[in-house]
């Protein structure tokens, strides 16, 4: 699902309210049915943890850790200590993105492409049932940014994982299943 | 960059406080050995005397001028009994009968006045071990032997086997011979202390059978004024500290103790500020890795705990490194800090305590230090610290 709109019309701000990162002014959350406003940030963080993946503009990678850590830090965080488990978990996600290889390179020490199917890696390692994609591909070239894309659209595909996408490339809008335009906040 | 700044902080830090701590505990056990190698803890004496006028309580209109009694030399009666029962209590380490008098000296025509000490050989020794500050002859004061000190053998022109003769006030006089010289590193005293058997003691000082003081050596100096303060009340007895005989020794100790503590944390203050405004920068900077960990489900008890660890880790390492700079600048200090004849003036205390008193310090000052940056990096939001680019 692509989430289109003009500069300042209200996208990032309804990734934010969707990821439970801002609280909405008015109005309410539901995430698998469940009611959000009255979660404290424990119980938001929980439930972000384990059923919302972001994928950002930047990559957002942390740059002194492997991929191989990157992907696993949301199951890091979600158990409190490493299990071998969690690795395995890691490269098979590598794998799939097709980073064999790269799975203890420095994340700053890989591409900018490579660097946001880290990005997507991660977002993926908990099996979220959402990934919340804000111009995922914004920042990279052509082609890096068509093969980012192509990868969430087949993991879209194969799997039960939704994405929204906000983006501002046409193209990219109209190879989405359904595509919601936004202006000045409100659903057009 | 930030990490070596802070760790040079908390290293410097620590170093000054164990640098400080070995020194004065050095300094300080160096000044209570000198005070207390010629001197008992302990001194027990008889009581004092007092003047007991003979006057109607009932006529308080009567003028009266009461002078004091001069103390006469007297002995502490019961001294063998007392003896055996200050010798059976753990806290003690040596006790010893005495005779102390005054008397003078003489060979051919010079003559010095003379502090008599009339000790017990075999239990002296537990009390000021002469035995190890003698620097000629030996310690015998059995039968007419005397011991005397390096400078009243030279005004005397003594030598070990020569005859002294010593006269009590009451003219008494007995001949000794010198058995061997001491020198207890203090001229007065090598000047004026003359050893000599307790029984010729108790004849020159005409108190057969009596002592008139006795010496106790503790095993815990600092619990001395309790210690006298319950003999006193037990006893009856005149009974000092050194602590209350050099007072003003250990007032000196006190006040370096408190001024040391106050540079220590002075010093400790500085640390943790240090800490937490380089910790503060960090998170400041971190800010959107912090705000990514919070995406993905890191709760903010997990970065709190994260930046505390990183405090404590700093506190840590920057002890160890404190640790090797304090030992060598008190090392350094020792080697520099030199008697005349190239011994060291005072050992410096370096001990296994103190450095683990200096790790724990440091852990405690980094938790402390790092406390209000995790705070900080755990209330982030989110949504603010991704979003700004």
């Amino acid at each position: 699902m692509a989430l289109v709109g003009p500069s300042g019309s209200g996208k990032s701000t309804l990734l934010n309210i969707l990821g439970l990162l801002d609280r909405p002014t008015s109005g309410t959350v539901a995430i698998l049915g469940q009611d959000c406003s009255d979660l404290d940030d424990a119980g938001l963080t929980r439930l972000r943890g384990k059923t919302l993946g972001f994928v950002f503009q930047f990559h957002h990678l942390l740059p002194a850790f492997t991929a191989e850590e990157n992907v696993y830090l949301p199951m890091l965080a979600d158990v409190g200590h490493f299990e071998p488990a969690m690795g395995l978990r890691a490269r098979e996600l590598l794998g799939r993105i097709g980073l064999k290889g790269f799975e203890t390179r420095p994340a700053n020490q890989l591409s900018g492409g490579q660097q946001q199917r880290v990005a997507i890696a991660r977002a993926l390692a908990m099996a979220p049932s959402v990934v919340l994609a804000d111009e995922p591909t914004g920042n990279l070239d052509q082609a890096s940014g068509n093969q980012a894309f192509e990868l969430m659209r087949e993991i879209n595909r194969e799997s039960t994982t939704a994405f929204l996408l906000v983006t501002h490339n046409p193209g990219l809008a109209k190879r989405c299943d359904r595509t919601i335009t936004l202006v000045d906040g409100r659903i057009a | 960059m930030q990490t070596a700044l802070i760790l040079g902080g908390i290293g410097t830090g620590v170093g000054v406080i164990i640098f400080l701590s070995a020194l004065i505990s050095g300094l300080q056990a160096s000044i209570i050995e000198r005070t207390l190698g010629t001197q008992a803890h302990v001194v027990l004496q008889p009581p004092e005397e007092e003047a007991r006028p003979q006057l109607d309580r009932a006529h308080q209109d009567v003028l009266a001028h009461i002078q004091r009694p001069a103390q006469r030399l007297r002995t502490i009666l019961g001294w063998p009994r007392l003896l055996a029962d200050l010798r059976s209590r753990p806290d003690v380490t040596a006790a010893t009968p005495t005779v102390e008098g005054s008397a003078f000296a003489l060979r051919g025509t010079a003559n010095r006045s003379v502090a008599l000490r009339g000790v017990d050989s075999d239990s002296y020794g537990g009390i000021l071990d002469l035995r190890s500050k003698l620097v000629e002859g030996t310690f015998d004061v059995t039968g007419t032997h005397a011991v005397v000190g390096v400078e009243l053998a030279k005004e005397l022109g003594l030598g070990v086997g020569d005859t002294l003769r010593l006269v009590a006030p009451d003219d008494h006089t007995e001949l000794f011979t010198i058995s061997g010289l001491f020198d207890v590193g203090i001229t007065d005293l090598n000047l004026r202390w003359v050893f000599i058997s307790l029984r010729s003691g108790q004849t020159l000082m005409d108190l057969s059978g009596g002592v008139s003081s006795i010496q106790v050596k503790l095993r815990d100096i600092f619990s001395a004024e309790q210690v006298a303060r319950e003999l006193g009340a037990a006893t009856g007895l005149k009974s000092d500290s050194w602590m209350t005989l050099n007072s003003q020794i250990l007032m000196g100790l006190r006040s370096q103790d408190s001024s040391s503590i106050m540079i220590q944390f002075l010093v400790i203050l500085a640390v943790v500020l240090g800490i937490a405004s380089v910790l503060v920068v960090s998170v400041i900077q971190k800010g959107r890795q912090i705000g990514i960990m919070r995406a993905f489900g890191t709760r903010q008890e997990q970065v709190l705990r994260i930046f505390l660890l990183q405090g404590g880790l700093l506190g840590l390492v920057g002890s160890v490194a404190g640790i090797l700079l304090g030992t060598l600048m008190a090392l350094g200090f020792q080697r520099l800090a030199t008697n005349p004849d190239g011994s060291p003036l005072f050992p410096v205390a370096l001990t296994l305590q103190l450095y683990g008193r200096s790790v724990l310090v440091a852990l405690g000052t980094g938790l402390v230090g790092s406390w209000l940056p995790a705070r900080r990096a755990a209330a982030l939001d989110p949504a603010v610290a991704i979003r700004n680019e």
